[in-house]
């Protein structure tokens, strides 16, 4: 009998202990990373992108607080020879914007996945977050690229 | 499950239009793609040719930063270089550029204009006079063009008696040392003083005991040398410039920022052929005795327009607020009316603004003239400004 209690209460203890939410990285075809934390993303290029790219010289990030569609337009990076447009992957809200990265655009290049990130979008659907690519598909794209 | 959407964030919007200038079908290689190659080159497609862009060891910005601190080498042998003779040469070239090449002493050299029916400019070139022949380097972009062109008028020149010949020169590569370091460097290779050598002359010199062809001239608005070899040597001449610990190799995209800061026409860009000398406020390339007499493909009109200070437009430098602006932005006036279009623009790393070459309507090219700029939905600031927009370290002597 205690026995059972006690396991019962092993049981509901196991229950009620929080659910560990790992972030998640995704991918686009267009070779941006996105770094999932419960309904929040943080956006930015791929170090394979900044190499293609060359020196980051401008660099436009969206404004917090405006609302984004899926593939909107919302910022550009520029390097000394061309201009790619940065496209949200998500649609929600833009929570954050990196205004470091305007203000020190080599970032991009220095540190892509990490201190170079570009905005953050509060997302609605799980549809879209499921839709992107994942790590092994996003290396495979890379690759065949040559 | 993969995004359905394949368009790539690196698909650039305006990749130099010249850099994805693509000519014959089957891209070909320089004498130095191996060595570009061994350096950690980027590749990409130019006038059918596979060029380096950048290498491994610094990015674009680096390099044309480098370029006007200390020296770096362009490969530049894609670029047609012929070789015209016989005792009617002047005679014959002059029909085709508005140079005036009688003037030109031995050892001179001079840009110039291939010019056509209409007035408009066909290529850009420099023309060097040297003893028995005329040296006649001219754009890549071009090159089947060019010769083609040549060799259409030698040919009705022969046929009315003419002493002349059209000579492609296949045998030498053409490689650009530049920067403020060039001098020194080429020295210590050249075993000559180069240092009362003038800015736009050649002459020939043995480098490393190779004799090559030297012109004091370039694409950067540096001081340096562009050299004429004889293409069993031009790897071993490269990597022994290559040993001074100032000489870096720079590619295509190094290439475009200095000569754009440099205020130098690119070829299919700021020039072409619907646009004329008037226009391209390239009149000071047409000679004196030129602009009396013509006697050059287009002389009526582009004499009639340097006359009456003709042609609709006028090529400018501008400098633009904002972020960069780039070829087929709009220009607009300060009251919004759109007269005008970017045909190069690049933020330019020596100066850390943007800059740009345009055409606008006449009458809106004075300097200081506030304009305004499109790119994409906002609309910045410009100023007309004068070109160069850096200084030219020309060599004085």
């Amino acid at each position: 009998m205690a026995l059972r209690i006690l396991s019962k209460s092993f049981l509901s203890q196991r229950l009620a202990t929080p659910i560990r939410h790992y972030a998640t990285k995704k991918y686009t075809s267009s070779h941006e990373w996105i770094e999932i934390n419960k309904d929040v993303a943080t956006i930015g290029i791929t170090d394979y992108a900044q190499n293609a790219l060359g020196d980051v010289v401008y660099v436009e990030v969206p404004e917090v607080g405006a609302r984004v569609e899926f593939d909107e337009t919302v910022g550009v990076v520029e390097s000394v020879k061309s201009t790619s447009d940065i496209y949200s992957p998500l649609t929600g809200e833009i929570t954050a914007a990196n205004s470091d990265v305007v203000k020190n655009t080599k970032l991009i290049n220095r540190s892509p996945e990490k201190d170079g990130w570009l905005f953050k979008v509060k997302f609605e659907d799980q549809e879209e977050v499921n839709a992107l690519l994942d790590e092994a598909d996003y290396k495979k794209l890379t690759e065949s690229d040559h | 499950m993969a995004a359905t959407v394949a368009r790539t964030v690196l698909k650039p919007r305006q990749v130099g239009a010249r850099l994805m200038a693509t000519g014959t079908s089957s891209s070909q290689r320089t004498a130095l793609y191996e060595l570009h190659k061994n350096h950690g080159a980027k590749f990409g497609p130019f006038a059918g040719w596979d060029m380096p862009l950048v290498y491994a060891d610094q990015g674009a910005l680096d390099s044309h930063l480098h370029t006007r601190k200390h020296a770096s080498i362009f490969d530049v042998s894609h670029m047609l270089q012929t070789r015209i003779v016989g005792k009617d040469r002047h005679r014959f070239l002059e029909h085709l550029v508005v140079a005036d090449l009688k003037e030109l002493p031995v050892g001179g050299a001079t840009l110039s204009l291939f010019t056509n029916p209409s007035g408009g400019i066909e290529d850009d070139t420099i023309i060097t006079q040297q003893r028995d022949s005329l040296y006649v380097v001219s754009n890549a972009g071009c090159a089947d063009k060019d010769l083609a062109h040549l060799l259409k008028h030698a040919k009705i020149f022969q046929n009315e008696g003419a002493d002349v010949e059209v000579l492609k020169i296949d045998d030498h590569s053409l490689i650009a040392l530049q920067g403020p370091a060039s001098q020194k460097v080429l020295e210590q290779l050249a075993a000559v003083d180069l240092s009362q050598m003038p800015f736009m002359t050649g002459q020939f010199i043995d480098i490393k005991g190779v004799p090559c062809h030297v012109a004091r001239s370039g694409y950067t608005g540096e001081d340096g040398f562009e050299l004429s070899i004889p293409t069993g040597e031009v790897v071993s001449i490269t990597q022994a410039l290559l040993e001074n610990a100032q000489v870096k190799l720079a590619g295509l995209g190094a290439r475009d920022s200095l000569r754009l800061e440099a205020g130098l026409c690119l070829y299919g860009s700021d020039i072409d052929s619907t646009t004329t000398p008037m226009e391209a406020n390239l009149v000071w390339t047409v000679g004196k005795r030129r602009r009396a007499e013509g006697g050059f493909i287009g002389a009526d009109v582009i004499l009639e327009q340097i006359a009456n200070k003709g042609g609709a437009r006028r090529r400018v430098g501008l400098v633009i607020e904002g972020a960069p602006a780039r070829a087929h932005a709009k220009v607009l006036s300060a009251e919004g009316e759109e007269i005008g279009e970017i045909t190069s623009g690049v933020p330019a790393p020596s100066l850390g603004k943007n800059i740009a070459m345009a055409y606008v309507k006449r009458g809106f090219n004075k300097k200081d003239t506030a304009l305004k700029v499109q790119v994409r939905n906002r609309v910045q600031n410009a100023t007309v400004v004068k070109m160069p927009f850096v200084p030219a370290g020309y060599h004085k002597i």
